[in-house]
């Protein structure tokens, strides 16, 4: 298994490290040449989503990637990770999200709270965060609230916390979302299959005809 | 308190690969936004126009300063004066998202910083050396640059600075563990610190590359030396078109790498700052608060 880093501003090191510390290994994505390499998911770290959005349309990258996501490939976003998903500049993930939600930086805060999928106690720690204010359609499922507002959702094979988990010691959200890699790669061969080609984004718009990436 | 200091730093390593840019009015602001500032730097006069105005130079007014907080999204930081607690309070109490204690600004104390652990608002400060970087974050910065020499234009101290660290970062980590008890001492730095950068390899905190970076390439090369990000601080507004040189440097710390992007973002900048040698100047500002 091997999962892409998106490396163009931000914390990207530090998911990096997290996915080391399970054993998986991890590539760093700046440019359209790294990013055709095979990969079985994408995770969008925490930074500024204003610089990695800019950056995204300045390098070619904000179609290639749009298209893969919107095609079934796994993504975990954190923070501006999930404001990129979201209908604000992706819109591959069918939420509509409220940016530095929190204010500035003194209301940044630390907390623990349960993770429907996760577990209870898990640490989140909110750095100028946002939040998910609504989902915009029935199949986003909400994993966890913090005081009532949506911090952690999934939709398919897309991930997205308002909070930083990597940050923390706890490896059980990476988990979760390398779990989603393998369930979203195992149900569809023609997936697998583009998993160990070269031109995995040919075949992944065969995954269409695969009715698995709509299970969850 | 410690919570505090944890958040603090890890808004800094949020802010990794990014720049953060000089601006003195909400306009200004908006274009560093624009072209992918990852926090703005508000101040009333740039490095370069402090150097040539000379006097004294103080924490910028708060309206002005909030003016620019209105104006963008992204974190908005402010300079005070070394070791001026009130001028700090100030900043905390308009909710600045980061202040920058900074010899840019002419200082207010020649032997004490700020007891930075007494505020909820991070602090970077600027350093030379490993012993200094390392006092500063012993008084609670939670975020380190270099000082290179400010609103010259010239990176050369910038590099300096930025290779004295990393090379001392690197003997320390060479150290037998019975070696840093000595080490803490010519560094001048706590031990339980020195201890840190033996262990790990890095500084506890986020470290910046800043002063006199003018160029996409001067970016780069100081992403080469091991900076985490960049300031630039005269550079952007005291150029010719500054809204593409500001967008050019922001992707040259992410593809530092890319020599042959780096050669078509470097292309037709219109002028770049005009430059001072370093070791022309009357003033040097790396050398305040040790």
């Amino acid at each position: 298994m091997k999962i892409a880093v998106l490396a163009l501003q931000g914390a990207f090191i530090e998911h990096r490290r997290m996915l080391e510390r399970i054993g998986v290994e991890t590539f760093e994505v700046r440019n359209p040449r790294d990013w055709s390499h095979p990969k079985d998911g994408l995770i969008l770290p925490g930074g500024e989503s204003t610089v990695q959005a800019r950056l995204l349309h300045e390098l070619d990258l904000f179609e290639p990637l749009r298209r893969e996501a919107a095609d079934g490939l796994p993504v975990f976003g954190t923070c501006a990770g999930l404001i990129l998903l979201s209908t604000m500049h992706l819109g591959v993930m069918n939420i509509e999200v409220a940016r530095n939600a929190y204010g500035r930086q003194s209301g940044s805060f630390r907390t623990t709270g349960p993770m429907e999928q996760v577990g209870d106690m898990v640490p989140m720690t909110f750095i100028r965060a946002p939040y998910i204010m609504r989902p915009t359609t029935p199949d986003v499922q909400v994993l966890a609230r913090v005081d009532g507002r949506i911090v952690a959702a999934r939709q398919h094979h897309l991930l997205v916390t308002a909070f930083h988990p990597e940050l923390d010691d706890d490896l059980r959200i990476h988990r979760l979302f390398l779990d989603i890699v393998r369930r979203y790669s195992k149900q569809c061969p023609a997936q697998q299959q583009a998993m160990s080609g070269t031109t995995a984004s040919n075949v992944r718009h065969d995954s269409k005809q695969c009715p698995a990436r709509h299970v969850v | 308190m410690e919570d505090r200091q944890t958040l603090n730093r890890q808004l800094a390593q949020m802010l990794k690969g990014g720049v953060i840019m000089d601006v003195t009015t909400p306009e200004q602001a908006r274009i560093a936004e624009d072209a992918g500032a990852c926090a703005v730097m508000a101040l009333e006069r740039i490095p370069a126009d402090i150097r040539a105005a000379g006097g004294v130079s103080r924490m910028s007014d708060p309206a002005m300063i909030r003016g620019i907080q209105e104006a963008v999204s992204i974190p908005v930081m402010a300079k005070c004066r070394i070791g001026h607690t009130a001028e700090a309070r100030i900043l905390q109490a308009i909710d600045i998202d980061y202040i920058d204690e900074s010899e840019v600004l002419s200082p207010a104390d020649d032997v004490f910083h700020i007891d930075k652990r007494q505020f909820r608002v991070p602090f970077v400060c600027g350093a030379r050396t490993l012993g200094e970087a390392l006092r500063r974050i012993a008084e609670g910065a939670t975020m380190i640059r270099t000082k290179g020499e400010p609103g010259t234009g010239d990176v050369v101290q910038a590099v300096s600075h930025m290779r004295q660290m990393q090379s001392e970062i690197r003997r320390i980590a060479a150290l037998r563990e019975d070696e840093l008890c000595e080490a803490a001492k010519q560094l001048q730095a706590p031990l339980e610190l020195v201890r840190f950068v033996h262990e790990q390899g890095h500084l506890p905190v986020v470290n910046f590359a800043a002063g006199g970076v003018a160029t996409p390439a001067d970016a780069a090369l100081m992403m080469e030396l091991g900076a985490e990000g960049v300031f630039v601080g005269s550079g952007i507004f005291k150029s010719g078109d500054p809204a593409k040189r500001a967008s050019a440097i922001v992707q040259a710390v992410t593809n530092w790498q890319d020599a042959d992007l780096l050669a078509r973002l470097s292309e037709n900048l219109g002028e770049a700052m005009v430059g001072i040698n370093a070791q022309e100047i009357q003033l040097l500002m790396a050398e305040r608060g040790l």
